[in-house]
């Protein structure tokens, strides 16, 4: 399974984590300084696969941010970078080209596409028209509970409770 | 009040405000934080729900990107969960998967709120919940929903259903009951029409089957129809993971898929897929020869690939082979000895692993030449990667690779030499444990000892400390074989020795002293027996090889006390040793110079080694100038250390001088008391030091009144990463602290198994007395003076239980006479400990929650239908013509049942039959009867263990091993049903 979910800038910035296995707060801090350290000093050209502490992590640089995934010894590497590149491209469809500052700015969207595509470590769905449907439905929702919040009536409501 | 509000709702920074002024700020990024951190705290307490949820959005932004602990605020988290608008909840749920935890207090709060979006006709709340749920369920959460996910398991929504079959693994995991109302919807499930459910609970049981995978064997029928039918290729890889479990546990199953599996590799054009059927059948089918060598046709091709991930995939694969298929390594040679160039760290450290697979004691001199070659040129990294497998392979189980020791002796003196090593310790621990094990190679390792004590540039490097530590300790110990003494006592005297640390300067010194008690020892015989010409040669000779063989068989040694009895056994089974030995003896290089002297002592002063009245007081000169200083060090080690050889020299130099201006009478009395005191200390030193079994410190017991547990964690306080005993905590502790310092060494001694203590002589008796248990491994005859009994007590344990092997080994060592050196050669005996040697492996136990969870997977697969739960509905046709299959199946199960099931409570009760019938029946209801229970169980479960632990013969073990076999056989005679 898939213990977690990081998302790592070439400077080191994290721009999303999705922890699937429990990890306290601190270790937290601690996995992703340490990995961040391995991950980013490798080379371009070296294979996309880092063992670490009995795991392994598999990562793929996409412009400047790093994908990482953590998962068990008996995982199946290849899969994982599968699994990497459907969310990126579920990622590019939702945003049109998706850029490093559209996850910064809609880091919960990320979150959001994140959880149709894996669900307790494991994936979900592999139709990438199925998560754009969902997400799309939800985004609606969303929009109208807003609309619902900000019309002048609902302040004025507000206002004389 | 309403005012404040209202200002709050308009003017509240979104997070989009935030993340913007995040990357403009001017006034530093943390202050900046915390300044929105202090908005945060009063926004969330704002009872407008926009504000809150826009505050909560904020905080869970900077708990996940910047990692601000959120827990604080886990109270307004349920409160926005709570809210009605779907936006809102949505920002309440991703806060509460991100920060919620097992030891959360506000969980139980939110139970009525998740079974109520659980059950809401909005199939994006049912999936926000669920989401969660699969993040933070935990024993509680998982008991009160089980119901609802259970008819979300059906859900006619594919978006809810998919979903609900993701939580289960989480339930299960933490709510092993759920099984038996879940299961049987789960396994429907994997008929699905819908290829994404079938994916998703295939997932599920991937994940199950890693942890146990014989509960999931009956299941075997469906997964096998999802082999062949299924043309996704996420399925289809995580099915076959499931097989490579399954097929370990059920041969015949092996036959069925391997076929299929084939199938899958040569046609699928997805390199994933491809992979797994690879790495399928050379994990789980490696017995099937066509399979395996398509497979490393597969492999090749990855190995030959450019893209650097097929290609560590490939080594990988390859490396799984090695075990059971050398030749497909032996195949790709080239390729896996060209990847150590790789320029990927990653690929390199795989090829060595396979190059290391690759050794055989036919190639290994070849292999490690190669290898040590390319270390030389590799980055100190990676150098040091190579190193440590060399040692580590070449080490493996007694050294059993290696047949050339002198070959190997000197490999380790070379790798010592290489700029880069950083192994002191591995190469330490294999000197020293060569060393004790293996008699014959002492001549070729002291001389490997001496090259590296005697080059002074070596003695910089504190990388090598260790090692250099470990030739002093060699050469001192094995003197006798030494060619030239005078040279080692200068070597281990230089100058630069001050550059080493106290600790591995105090074996310097304590070898010098070995150094000197064989030199003085050579000198007073040489003059005995030149004084004594009566003598013939031949008896010389004699002489001088029974006055060695002290070292080589305890009999003779007078002072020997309390001597092995294996030893005496010895003697009893061959009353020839002493002749034969000193038969044997004088090939041996110290003894040969030694004879060469008596005979022809005229010209003894014109060569270089010779004992002369001279050069023995140019050794006490020599040693008194080199340690003068010390014998005030700040050092306590060094400083009495030094003092004792000092003191010796006094006491010896009022005899020498003497005896050197003395005439031929005189010279026999004043030798005596001199020689005497020589015996004596040649006799203390002469007691072979044999390997430690590891569990040797185990097997002491601990002595009443003693709270070893206390003692120790206030040490761990004081000492903090203190490897060596530091000399600092000598010189703080006073003799009242004995015990204390004691419990500290005993501590020590552990990681220093290998560096046995050097010392038993009368003159450091002192010494010992303060720190007696430093001394434990070692010497076994002079313990019994400290307030721990251990060593001779070991002693006899040791020969009650199962020493006899060792026994036999041992008289045949002695029967045998030894060959010469160059003969073709044999591989030596590599003494080794039978009981003690090996490495304890303690059975791995599955936690209790994972006995829970397969107990309770095997119930419902096994068709116990005792139990059946009100939620159940009529199964279909379909389902109960299968289930028909399972009650026949449950004819035979019992003896299946109790291998697995009653294992917790096997060794205290006295009629297994009587409780397995019992154990079925209420077993489980007694489980989740109370989780005090379970406790209990536990609890027993500990006990047990510690029964294992206390007594744990190899009779015990080898039943427990047995075990698991049986159990295996018993499962194959249940399953084929389904398949044929």
């Amino acid at each position: 399974m898939i213990h977690f979910v990081l998302l790592i800038s070439r400077q080191g910035k994290v721009r999303l984590t999705k922890w699937y296995s429990p990890y306290s707060q601190k270790e937290r801090t601690k996995v992703i300084r340490e990995l961040s350290g391995v991950i980013l000093t490798r080379g371009p050209k070296l294979c996309n696969f880092v063992e670490w502490r009995g795991y392994k992590v598999v990562y793929k640089r996409y412009a400047s941010l790093y994908f990482c995934m953590c998962i068990d010894q008996e995982d199946n590497e290849l899969e994982i970078l599968e699994i990497i590149h459907h969310f990126v491209e579920i990622l590019d469809r939702y945003f049109g080209s998706v850029c490093e500052l559209d996850l910064i700015f809609n880091f919960h969207k990320a979150y959001y596409i994140l959880d149709e595509l894996l669900i307790a470590g494991e994936l979900q769905e592999s139709s990438k028209k199925t998560v754009a449907r969902l997400i799309a439905a939800q985004d609606s929702l969303v929009e109208t509970a807003k609309e619902q919040a900000n019309s002048i009536s609902n302040i004025i409501a507000q206002a004389t409770k | 009040m309403a005012g404040s509000s209202i200002m709050e709702t308009l003017f509240q920074r979104t997070l989009d405000d935030i993340i913007k002024g995040l990357r403009l700020q001017l006034i530093g990024e943390s202050a900046f934080i915390s300044k929105a951190m202090e908005e945060i705290r009063r926004e969330i307490k704002s009872t407008d729900p926009h504000t809150k949820s826009t505050a909560l959005q904020k905080l869970t932004y900077f708990n996940s990107v910047h990692g601000l602990d959120m827990s604080w605020a886990a109270f307004h988290v349920v409160e926005v969960i709570g809210s009605s608008r779907f936006a809102h909840k949505k920002i309440g749920y991703l806060a509460a998967s991100q920060s919620f935890h097992d030891g959360t207090d506000v969980m139980l709060l939110i139970t009525n709120q998740l079974r109520k979006d659980l059950t809401s006709t909005n199939e994006f709340e049912v999936s926000l919940a669920l989401e969660c749920l699969s993040r933070i369920a935990t024993l509680d959460l998982a008991r009160d929903l089980t119901p609802e996910i259970f008819t979300l398991l059906s859900s006619s929504k594919n978006l809810v259903r998919k979903k609900a079959i993701g939580v289960i693994l989480r339930v299960f995991g933490v709510y092993p009951d759920a099984v038996r109302v879940c299961f049987k919807r789960l396994v429907e499930n994997l008929e699905s029409p819908d290829p994404q459910m079938v994916s998703a609970t295939v997932g599920v049981f991937c994940e199950l089957a890693s942890k146990d995978p014989g509960s999931y064997l009956p299941l075997a029928p469906e997964f096998y129809k999802i082999l062949v039918d299924s043309k996704n290729n996420w399925i289809l890889i995580k099915v076959m993971k499931i097989f490579a479990k399954l097929v370990q546990l059920e041969p015949r199953l092996a036959k069925r898929v391997v076929e299929p599996i084939c199938e899958h590799m040569a046609r699928t054009g997805a390199k994933s897929l491809m992979f797994e059927c690879v790495r399928t059948i050379v994990t789980s089918l490696a017995e099937y020869e066509s399979a395996v060598k398509h497979a490393v046709v597969k492999i090749r091709e990855l190995l030959i690939d450019d893209d650097p991930n097929l290609k560590y995939l490939g080594l990988q694969a390859l490396s799984i082979v090695a075990s059971k298929h050398l030749w497909a390594v032996l195949e790709n040679k080239e390729v896996v000895i060209k990847s150590l160039s790789d320029a990927d760290p990653n690929i390199k450290l795989e090829s060595l692993r396979l190059v290391m697979a690759m050794v055989s004691d036919s190639n290994v001199s070849e292999i490690s030449r190669v290898l040590v070659n390319y270390a030389l040129k590799s980055d100190p990294e990676f150098c040091n990667e190579i190193l440590g497998s060399i040692l580590s392979t070449c080490g493996r189980n007694f050294y059993e690779k290696i047949i050339d020791f002198d070959w190997y002796v000197s490999l380790l003196g070379e790798m010592s030499r290489i700029p880069h090593c950083q192994k002191g310790e591995e190469v330490e621990n294999q000197f020293i444990d060569i060393g004790m094990r293996v008699k014959d190679v002492r001549p070729e390792l002291v001389r490997v000892a001496r090259d590296l004590l005697i080059d002074p540039a070596l003695l910089g490097n504190p990388f090598l400390n260790r090692i250099l530590s470990a030739a002093a300790w060699v050469s001192g110990e094995y003197v006798e074989f030494s060619k030239n003494p005078f040279e080692l006592m200068e070597a281990l005297l230089q100058p630069r020795t001050s550059l080493l640390p106290p600790s591995i300067r105090a074996v310097y010194i304590h070898s010098a002293f070995k150094v000197l008690i064989f030199c003085l020892h050579s000198y007073f015989f040489q003059r005995k027996t030149i004084a004594s010409s009566s003598l013939s040669s031949n008896d010389l000779a004699q002489g001088v090889s029974d006055s060695v063989s002290v070292r080589e068989s305890p009999k003779g040694s007078g002072s020997a006390t309390c001597e092995a009895p294996a030893n005496e056994l010895d003697g009893g089974f061959n009353p020839r040793i002493p002749s034969q030995l000193s038969k044997d003896i004088p090939t041996g290089n110290g003894d040969e110079m030694i004879v060469t002297h008596g005979q022809t002592s005229s010209f003894a002063s014109l060569e270089k080694n010779s004992f002369t009245e001279d050069s023995i007081s140019n050794l006490l000169n020599l040693i008194e100038m080199a340690l003068g200083p010390l014998s005030v060090s700040h050092e306590i080690e060094l400083q009495e250390r030094a003092r004792n050889i000092l003191g010796f020299i006094e006491l010896i130099k009022q005899e020498i001088p003497g005896s050197l201006d003395q005439g031929e009478g005189n010279f026999e009395r004043e030798q005596l008391k001199a020689s005497e005191v020589i015996n004596v200390m040649r006799d203390a030193f002469s007691k072979e030091l044999g390997p430690v079994s590891i569990s040797a410190q185990e097997r002491v017991p601990v002595p009443d009144g003693l709270m070893l547990n206390e003692n120790l964690c206030d040490l761990e306080k004081i000492c903090g990463d203190v490897q060596l005993p530091s000399t600092s905590s000598f010189s703080l502790g006073t003799p009242h602290s004995k015990e204390k310092i004691g419990v500290s060494l005993l501590n020590l001694q552990s990681k220093e198994e290998s560096e046995p203590s050097t010392e038993s002589t009368s003159l450091l008796a002192e010494h010992r007395k303060r720190h007696g248990l430093y001394y434990l491994s070692s010497e076994k005859n002079e313990i019994s003076s400290t307030d721990y009994p251990p060593a001779n007590e070991m002693k006899l344990q040791d020969d009650l239980h199962d020493d006899a092997e060792d026994l036999v080994k041992l008289t045949e060592q002695s029967l045998v006479p030894k060959k010469k050196p160059n003969h073709a050669k044999p591989r030596p005996v590599v003494v080794r400990l039978d009981e003690g040697d090996e490495v304890s492996i303690v059975a791995k136990k599955p936690d209790s929650k994972d006995d829970l969870l397969s107990g309770a997977v095997r119930d419902v697969l096994f068709g116990n239908e005792a139990i059946p739960t009100s939620s159940q509905r009529n199964p279909s046709d379909k389902s109960s013509s299968k289930r028909k299959g399972k009650e026949k199946v449950n004819i035979d199960l019992p003896s299946e049942l109790k291998e697995n099931l009653g294992d917790e409570e096997k060794p205290d009760l006295g009629n297994p039959s009587s409780r397995r019938s019992k154990h079925r029946t209420h077993g489980k209801e007694r489980r989740h009867r109370s989780p005090g229970k379970n406790d209990e169980e536990r609890e027993e479960n500990v006990q047990k263990e510690k029964q294992k632990s206390s007594h744990r013969h190899g009779r015990h073990k080898a039943r427990q091993r047995a075990d698991g076999p049986l159990n295996v056989v018993a499962q194959a005679a249940v399953i084929p049903d389904f398949l044929l």
